[in-house]
């Protein structure tokens, strides 16, 4: 099993929500979080006063999944959450020793 | 007696004061750091009640009192005695709506200084600043300005001193229609003056200081425009002699300055917008609130003297500088929290001295000479000179008696809980509203105290 992490824009949330259920995906958990890139955040200006403000809004999904699903997620989200422009964000796979359904006490595969 | 024209007096009066609460409240405080919004409404709501008192006690006497004779009261044309309608005692109070009005004045001058002092000033050096600060500085500044002292146009003026007297009157006679000198500038100046003592709030320049409710500011923005209609078009003095002739003039002269009072702020916030485009790229919500205030500021002085060519001029000129201004502050390392001194002192002097320049009488752009505006720039400059020294000297003394400034712990934690035991915003935690993690402590004491 793996867990996808992926870090995306706000704007592109509903259309990666939109793909990822039409391919079948079951659950997700979802938080909203702020972070900064290569790009260094960006440059409010107030009466004059430029402030660097570091840190900006994103998006994070976690997903597990079974090592079969994996590659395929990561594809979907790359597509759709991209627009070529500077901090569209990352993807990452991180290998799951086990999962537990906390409902019925199911493990690994069938608790996904 | 015009029963119409004390009914829209007693609306300004109240349109005024809805200047400082809730307009001037919103629009600092939503400036301010959101912890620190609730002390920063608080300085606007202790001024309409500690001035509002003193005004009636001693501040209209000190301002405009004459003796029974109808004689001014005036000392040296500094100021009038005090104790002439202590309370307004022996005052008629067929004047008492004029009283109600001159009142929102000094109210929202005191309350404006307050954007200087943002964060960290006590607030109990704040109560004892206001009754002392209108006393020395702001009724004075009344009464040479509007009650017939040294700042207008009576014949024992400096006006009347440097081009002359004609028919008891001076020559060349200075113009400050609602406040330019009393208002603004005294007020500006105070905040400069305030700030300079109070010092830097801790991380100024280091860290970002962000307003923390920008919609706020504009309602108090929007608000601060309406009431201001109350401030000008209320200045007007209606002729005692009920003529059709002056009656006609009355109404083209109220038309005249509610026209000139839009058409400033409109063009101040054009003025504002495109230095913010042309320095930063976008023109942003605050600079546009701010400035309305600044052409407001600019017109309050010169609204009767323009015309409405003139007033628009005055705002794109007061907007545009005003957005320059703010920026001194940093490069000169004072902090003006709030822009006092960028707004109100630079926009108070561009209308005071744009009025030499600009006034259809009198004025330089009008082939009468630099007469006027050697007149205003001497008032600008006795203004400034009069509310610095005595802003400087009341707070020495409220220094020396409680301080000014509050600890270090408590300006980090937020003069909202440090000052007033308050927070202005709860939104709970992250799981379960208002409950601990580990236990329901809160809960429990609740249900405690509930079934004793």
């Amino acid at each position: 099993m793996k867990l996808v992490t992926a870090v995306i824009k706000p704007h592109k949330w509903e259309d990666v929500r939109e793909a990822l259920e039409t391919f079948g995906v079951a659950g997700m958990t979802v938080s909203e979080v702020s972070g900064y890139g290569r790009q260094k955040g960006h440059t409010e200006v107030y009466r004059g006063a430029e402030y660097d403000i570091a840190l900006v809004p994103k998006i994070r999904i976690e997903i597990v999944v079974e090592d079969s699903d994996a590659g395929d997620i990561v594809d979907i989200i790359v597509k759709t959450a991209q627009t070529g422009r500077i901090g569209d964000g990352k993807v990452w796979v991180m290998p799951v020793d086990s999962v537990v359904r906390v409902r019925t006490g199911d493990k690994d595969e069938a608790a996904l | 007696m015009d029963t119409g024209y004390h009914a829209w007096m007693l609306v300004s009066a109240s349109f005024v004061l809805m200047m400082t609460t809730p307009a001037l409240a919103l629009f600092y405080g939503g400036m301010s750091r959101s912890k620190s919004v609730l002390n920063m409404m608080m300085m606007s709501f202790s001024s309409v009640g500690i001035v509002g008192i003193v005004y009636v006690l001693w501040g209209y006497s000190m301002s405009y009192s004459t003796n029974e004779a109808g004689e001014s009261t005036s000392v040296l044309g500094l100021f009038a005695n005090p104790f002439e309608w202590f309370g307004l005692e022996g005052y008629d109070p067929s004047g008492y709506i004029g009283v109600g009005f001159q009142l929102t004045f000094a109210v929202i001058t005191a309350a404006l200084i307050s954007g200087a002092v943002a964060d960290r000033l006590k607030f109990s050096a704040w109560v004892l600043f206001l009754p002392l600060w209108v006393t020395f500085s702001y009724f004075p500044l009344a009464h040479m300005v509007w009650g017939g002292g040294l700042l207008s146009g009576e014949e024992e003026s400096l006006a009347a001193w440097m081009f002359g007297v004609t028919d008891g009157m001076a020559s060349v006679a200075p113009v400050d229609y609602a406040g330019g000198t009393v208002v603004h500038i005294n007020a500006g100046v105070a905040g400069l003056i305030l700030a300079l003592m109070l010092g830097k709030r801790l991380g100024f320049g280091k860290e970002p200081i962000k307003p923390h409710n920008l919609p706020l500011t504009m309602i108090g923005a929007g608000l601060l425009w309406l009431g201001w209609y109350g401030f000008n078009v209320g200045s007007i003095v209606f002729p005692a002699d009920g003529t059709e002739e002056s009656n006609a003039l009355f109404i083209a002269e109220t038309g005249l300055v509610w026209l000139n009072t839009t058409v400033a702020a409109a063009a101040a916030v054009v003025g504002w917008m495109v230095v913010e485009k042309i320095r930063h790229g976008k023109a942003t919500s605050l600079g546009a609130a701010s400035g309305v205030v600044a052409g407001l500021v600019a017109i309050t002085p010169a609204c009767g003297a323009l015309s409405p060519i003139g007033a628009i001029i005055l705002g794109l000129v007061s907007g545009a500088l005003c957005a320059l201004a703010v920026g001194l502050k940093y490069k000169f390392g004072y902090d003006d929290a709030l822009d006092v001194v960028g707004v109100h002192l630079v926009g108070g002097l561009v209308g005071t001295v744009g009025i030499g320049f600009l006034a259809t009488s009198g004025g330089l752009f009008y082939g009468d000479g630099a007469k006027l505006l050697v007149v205003q720039v001497v008032i600008a400059l006795f203004a400034m000179l009069w509310s610095a020294v005595f802003t400087f000297l009341v707070a020495l003394l409220v220094k020396a008696v409680i301080g000014l400034r509050v600890d270090e712990e408590a300006e980090i934690e937020g003069v909202d809980f440090s000052e007033h035991g308050e927070t202005a915003y709860d939104f709970g935690t992250a799981v379960g509203r208002g409950r601990s993690l580990v236990g329901n402590t809160t809960t429990d004491k609740v249900k405690e105290g509930a079934s004793a």
